[in-house]
């Protein structure tokens, strides 16, 4: 990750409102150090806009479709909810993190391999949200829970009989059973 | 969003100072609905004041029969808490059952509680248990502390800092959930406790509301059956595009029903 682009030069909608401050926080490993000139920045305009990591996407911007799904301290968050002022100190991890060397994570190369996406919109979110899944919950290859886990993850395109395949693959509970045909 | 302020105190005194030196601030809990409400323009804080780094704030404690919750302890972590489990698993099963687990790693109870929305889980356990809600400056009994539509007990510079709940003898939840947002469109809680039956009701009405008949049909039988002839007024329930009030009558029942099969499992 060593090749992330510094931060934009910071733009508020509101100058005059608006007091500097500096956050810290560790974004998929690295330090870093972000100033924030308005409060009214959410971790996921901060990654889109500022910090050039686009792969989070947004898609309701209010919470229920889980496109901007990152991992704030190991744990599953909607990055649209959650003011990028509060995460001094805070680990993020987001899409742009995982994998490394040219090679996939598991599980996006389960996704992969389950076709287990259409237009790819929400993938991201989709693969972060089974990383927290898997963190959170662990191992448990029951499709009914994984699908209950994975519910805050919406897919436009209907790929989620593949998403719940993709994830019971890396699971170890490989059977393309709920795939469709 | 309008511009605002940000605060960020390390303790109870603090926050509430600069609340009341604020009339147009906002606390910020898990931020699940101030968020999205701020993003309409429904919402326009002058500041907000995040209770984030107050210690103290957040947790679960189990003293004899009394369950405690801070404030700030989200979802996720009352549905997974074993203390929970063990003293009052209906408890836990309703928090697990609350949005998605994004919505649950960050929103809290008194986040839930505070805001009062009709449809919210919270207030049906809390006022299905008789719990007590724990504010910087006085205890609130759940029978006193909702009051309507987003409307609760709670002073504008008040400040919720835990909620105390009973252990029962025996207690279930059931909602239906709308698909979409997966708050109930109707939940039951039903608890049978040393003080007696109690039922509430949620996603029915403008607020959560307690259910008289249907205590005491339960108090004198509790099961299923008991409940299963019984009704609530239509013409005092919710009517949108999600369901007609007759409908959510008809639901109460079946809820309450399905709440005393959960409450005798
Ligand atoms: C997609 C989605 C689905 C959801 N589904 C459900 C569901 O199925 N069931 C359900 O019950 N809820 C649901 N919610 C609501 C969520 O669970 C939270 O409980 C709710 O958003 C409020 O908690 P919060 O911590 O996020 O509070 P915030 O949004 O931070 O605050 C809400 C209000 O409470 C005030 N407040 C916060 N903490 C305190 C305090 N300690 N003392 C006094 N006032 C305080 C704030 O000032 C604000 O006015 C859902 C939310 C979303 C976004
Ligand atoms: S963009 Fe955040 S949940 Fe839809
Ligand atoms: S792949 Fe298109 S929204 Fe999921």
């Amino acid at each position: 990750m060593a090749d992330l682009p510094e931060p934009l030069p910071v733009q508020s909608a509101a100058p005059e409102a608006a007091e500097a401050s500096i956050i810290g926080l560790t974004l998929n490993g690295v330090t870093r150090v972000v100033p924030l000139d308005d409060p009214r920045v959410t971790l996921l305009d901060l990654l889109r806009e500022r910090l050039g990591l686009s792969g989070a996407k947004k898609g309701c911007d209010r919470g229920q479709c889980g496109a901007c799904t990152v991992l704030l301290d190991g744990r599953r968050v909607n990055a649209c909810l959650v003011l990028a002022v509060t995460l001094d100190g805070a680990a993020v991890e987001t899409i742009e993190g995982l994998g490394g060397g040219g090679a996939l994570h598991p599980l996006q190369a389960a996704f992969v391999e389950h076709d287990a996406l259409q237009c790819g919109f929400c993938t991201p979110g989709q693969i972060m949200s089974a990383l927290g899944l898997l963190a959170e919950e662990g191992n448990d290859p029951d499709p009914e829970r994984i699908r209950a886990g994975m519910s805050g993850n919406l897919c436009r395109c209907g790929a989620h009989p593949a998403i719940v395949a993709a994830i019971r693959a890396v699971i170890g509970a490989g059977d393309r059973s709920e795939m469709p045909e | 969003m309008k511009a605002f302020d940000y605060l960020k105190p390390d303790a109870v005194p603090a926050a509430v100072g600069a609340l009341a030196a604020n009339p147009d601030a906002k606390l910020l809990a898990g931020g699940m609905t101030l968020l999205p409400t701020m993003k309409q323009r429904l919402a326009e804080p002058a500041a907000l004041i995040d209770l984030a780094g107050i210690a103290g704030l957040k947790g679960i404690t189990l003293d004899g029969d009394t369950l405690t919750i801070g404030a700030m302890t989200p979802h996720a972590e009352v549905a997974a808490s074993a203390t929970v489990a063990a003293a009052i698993p209906a408890l836990a099963a309703l928090a697990g059952g609350i949005g998605d687990p994004a919505v649950r790693n960050r929103g809290t109870i008194g986040g839930s509680l505070a805001n009062c929305d009709p449809s919210a889980d919270y207030p049906a356990a809390v006022l299905g248990l008789g719990a007590t809600v724990i504010t910087d400056r006085r205890e609130i009994a759940a029978d006193d502390f909702f009051l309507g539509l987003f409307e609760t007990a709670l002073e504008a510079d008040e400040l919720i800092t835990a909620v105390r709940f009973p252990r029962p003898l025996r207690a279930g939840y059931a909602k239906f959930k709308s698909p979409a947002s997966r708050y109930a469109l109707v939940g039951v809680f039903v608890a049978e406790t040393v003080a007696g039956v109690r039922v509430a009701v949620t996603g029915a009405a403008a607020s959560v509301f307690r259910a008289p008949a249907f205590e005491a049909a339960l108090a004198a039988d509790f099961t299923p059956g008991a409940v299963a002839g019984l009704s609530v007024d239509a013409a005092d329930l919710n009517a949108d595009i999600h369901a007609e009030a007759s409908y959510r009558a008809h639901l109460v029942t079946v809820m309450a029903k399905r709440a005393v099969a959960a409450a005798l499992e």
